[in-house]
């Protein structure tokens, strides 16, 4: 039955549900174990922001604090998952994910493309993501693009408590190497979560609102966000629908496809970097495939194109707003009432 | 009586309901309204009905507009006989607002979900109501408790209504055994005998009511009456494409159409209510069990138990048939296989979920069977 948790208590109680079904789930990363003079249970911090606490104490041998190579422990992750274990590795700041991109890239995607099917990489990275919380530029990226970008990778980021804790388990017994992304600031929110086990399938977006008037997409916590202006937008007579995604790689290109059928109008909120980023691949491919159903231009919702500033000031203005995507939306709905 | 001032408030549709949205009036100010008429039409999240009115007499007040979202057990007008003074009427409405806390309603305080333990695993119902010869509500295939939210109160204004989520279903144990129907049946026998209910009415929807019917004829001194919505068990035809279709859908554009299949309006069919389904789906352990009772029950898309005529000898009790004219999934002519003695009502404009699809009808039919039955 479902009750009332935390995002973090989510991911933490997927983790522990998938380590007590499958003894080849094991969990390594900088301080997953954690705590001054660990390993020891009582002092046991479970990682930086105590998403792993507890695990230790339930399984002492698969919870493994690594050095602070993160070249070393994603590579160690990626040959772990080729020769039959189920890997989950923390990698603190999806920043520092530069140091491992070979591993990433070039091998854990590859493997089972170039051995044709013969191995599979059934690793996950989970890792923080994104700005708003006065980190600078070296730890408030959001650059899921990057990995969306390279085909045998499957990228995951959700946005509500429910879907961290089904997708995550999808992750872990899905064959591929996934990056499961987490937006720092999504934590603490609370919602409704099974007690059970349940797996999200990939591929398959969430409809958070439905509306007829314009499509927003939008990913992680810009979901939140999009779902302010809807709620001011209403008020003004637009109706939004907003979607999910909730995986980039693979996407769910029906589901927006067929709600653009319906608006005619598309916003795209992402808080990556608007150069090749993911509400650009959307527009072109809605450009592309529903060009006739559309009836005004979509416009796309992001952060300039320049590092996350550290001046609050900054910071603030640089992150996607209600206002800015209510605006948007205003903008697209009446460039359609002009034509 | 009748100088009482009666609140008609928002009422509580499946646990999970907090708010409702006024879509439109249904009576006049000023117009009288008896018990049970239908007063105002509600959209929640997940489906949208029929607000009835509680008390006899004049609606004096439309408190809510139409378009008002209002908390379960707010206000939505007031019900009182012409001869209360107007003032009076201000002054209830008054006293209403000063002290209503939502949330904190009777409506919404009231019946939470149990669990007990029975052979099969746990089981999760919701009881309603107080004493009385307790009624026991069974789900169909793919369903569970909150199936009888438009039903399930109303029907527990003098006697304990029990919604139970069968083994496989709902909140309960995610494990239906072989699949058998013994399993089913099984389960509600020892909830009867966890719960101490010696004797009981039954009232099953498809699936359920094979289940029901099951437990009839097995018990038949325990069943009072049987209470039949779109039975399974009376034919061999079902909807292979609904079973097949529910069982193998794994996403919003795959189940949707599925589900429409249970309703004559398929705008009943939304998108909390596809999300409701999936998240069922998506348990552990759900889909193993939905593949094992379907293949079991409904093998090579026909339903492999018809008891229609085991029914006729086997059970003495009374027995209540209800089917929806334009059901999609059981035909509708299956009816004609009910026992003789049955009493057969084909609900026109109706699909296979006449409970939830024509909720007041099914619950003046259940109330008057039951009715008779204890006159009887």
């Amino acid at each position: 039955m479902a009750r009332n948790i935390s995002f973090q208590q989510a991911i933490n109680e997927a983790l522990a549900q998938e380590m007590e079904r499958d003894e080849r789930v094991v969990v390594f990363g900088e301080d997953v174990v954690g705590g001054s003079g660990s390993p020891g249970e009582d002092d046991a911090w479970g990682g930086v922001l105590g998403i792993t606490k507890g695990l230790y104490a339930k399984f002492p041998d698969r919870v493994i604090d690594t050095p602070i190579s993160e070249s070393a422990f994603i590579g160690a992750a990626a040959g772990a998952a080729a020769s039959g274990l189920r890997p989950v590795a923390e990698l603190m700041f999806v920043d520092f994910m530069g140091v491992c991109l070979d591993q990433i890239f070039n091998q854990a995607a590859k493997f089972r493309y170039m051995f044709g099917g013969k191995a599979v990489t059934p690793m996950v990275i989970r890792t923080m993501f994104g700005a708003g919380i006065r980190a600078a530029s070296q730890h408030s990226q959001a650059l899921y693009p990057i990995f969306t970008h390279i085909p045998g990778l499957k990228v995951v980021v959700p946005s509500t408590p429910y879907d961290a804790k089904g997708l995550l388990i999808q992750s872990i017994r899905d064959d591929d190497p996934v990056i499961f992304l987490e937006h720092k600031a999504l934590y603490t929110v609370e919602g409704d979560v099974p007690e059970e086990p349940y797996a999200i399938p990939f591929a398959e977006a969430n409809i958070v609102r439905e509306g007829s008037d314009v499509t927003v997409v939008a990913l992680g916590r810009m979901v939140h966000l999009a779902e302010h202006a809807a709620e001011d937008l209403a008020g003004e007579g637009i109706d939004c629908e907003i979607i999910d995604p909730r995986t980039t790689s693979p996407l769910d290109e029906d589901t927006i496809l067929e709600s653009v059928e319906n608006t005619g109008r598309l916003v795209v909120v992402d808080e990556a970097n608007p150069r090749c980023g993911l509400a650009a691949d959307i527009v072109a491919r809605v450009a592309q495939e529903a060009f006739g159903d559309l009836k005004a231009a979509p416009r796309m919702v992001t952060p300039p194109h320049t590092p996350v500033p550290f001046s609050p000031v900054l910071e603030d203005a640089y992150v996607p707003t209600p206002a800015g995507i209510a605006e948007a939306v205003r903008a697209t709905a009446g460039a359609a009432a002009a034509a | 009586m009748s100088a009482e001032v009666q609140k008609l408030g928002m009422p509580k549709w499946g646990l999970s309901m907090r708010e409702g949205r006024v879509v439109g009036w249904l009576v006049d100010e000023g117009a009288d309204v008896a018990v049970g008429d239908e007063v105002a039409e509600v959209e929640t999240e997940k489906i949208n009905g029929v607000v009835e009115s509680p008390a006899a007499g004049v609606l004096r007040r439309r408190v809510a507009a139409e378009g008002d979202v209002v908390p379960v057990g707010g206000l939505l007008g007031v019900i009182a006989d012409p001869s209360v003074p107007d003032p009076d009427i201000d002054a209830f409405i008054a006293d209403f607002e000063a002290t209503f806390v939502p949330g904190e309603a009777e409506e919404d305080a009231g019946a939470q979900p149990e669990t007990v333990t029975v052979g099969a695993g746990t089981l999760r119902f919701l009881r309603q109501g107080e004493g009385g010869e307790p009624l026991v509500l069974l789900h169909g295939f793919g369903g569970d408790l909150n199936n009888w939210l438009f039903n399930a109160q109303p029907l527990s204004a003098d006697r304990a209504v029990y919604a139970i989520d069968l083994p496989a279903h709902g909140g309960s144990v995610k494990d239906a055994g072989d699949g058998d129907v013994r399993v089913l049946v099984d389960a509600v026998r020892e909830f009867l005998e966890t719960e101490d209910i010696r004797r009981v009415h039954l009232a099953g929807h498809s699936m359920g009511a094979l289940v029901a019917a099951e437990l009839a004829l097995a018990e038949p001194d325990r069943v009072l009456s049987l209470a039949l919505v779109a039975p399974a068990g009376f034919g061999e035809e079902i909807d292979a494409e609904y079973v097949n279709g529910f069982v193998s859908a794994t996403g919003r554009r795959e189940l949707k159409p599925v589900l429409q299949r249970l309703f004559a309006d398929p705008d009943l069919v939304n998108r909390q209510m596809v999300d409701d389904v999936l998240k069922y789906k998506r348990l552990d352990g759900v889909q193993a069990a939905l593949e094992t009772l379907s293949a079991r029950l409904f093998p090579d898309g026909r339903q492999a138990r018809v008891l229609t005529g085991e029914l006729e000898s086997g059970y003495p009790g009374p027995v209540l048939v209800i089917w929806g004219e334009r059901d999609a999934v059981i035909p509708a002519a299956h009816a004609d296989a009910a026992p003789a003695r049955a009493e057969t009502h084909v609900l026109p404009g109706v699909g296979h979920s006449p409970h939830m699809e024509a909720a007041r009808d099914v619950n003046r039919l259940l109330e008057g069977f039951l009715a008779g039955v204890r006159a009887g």
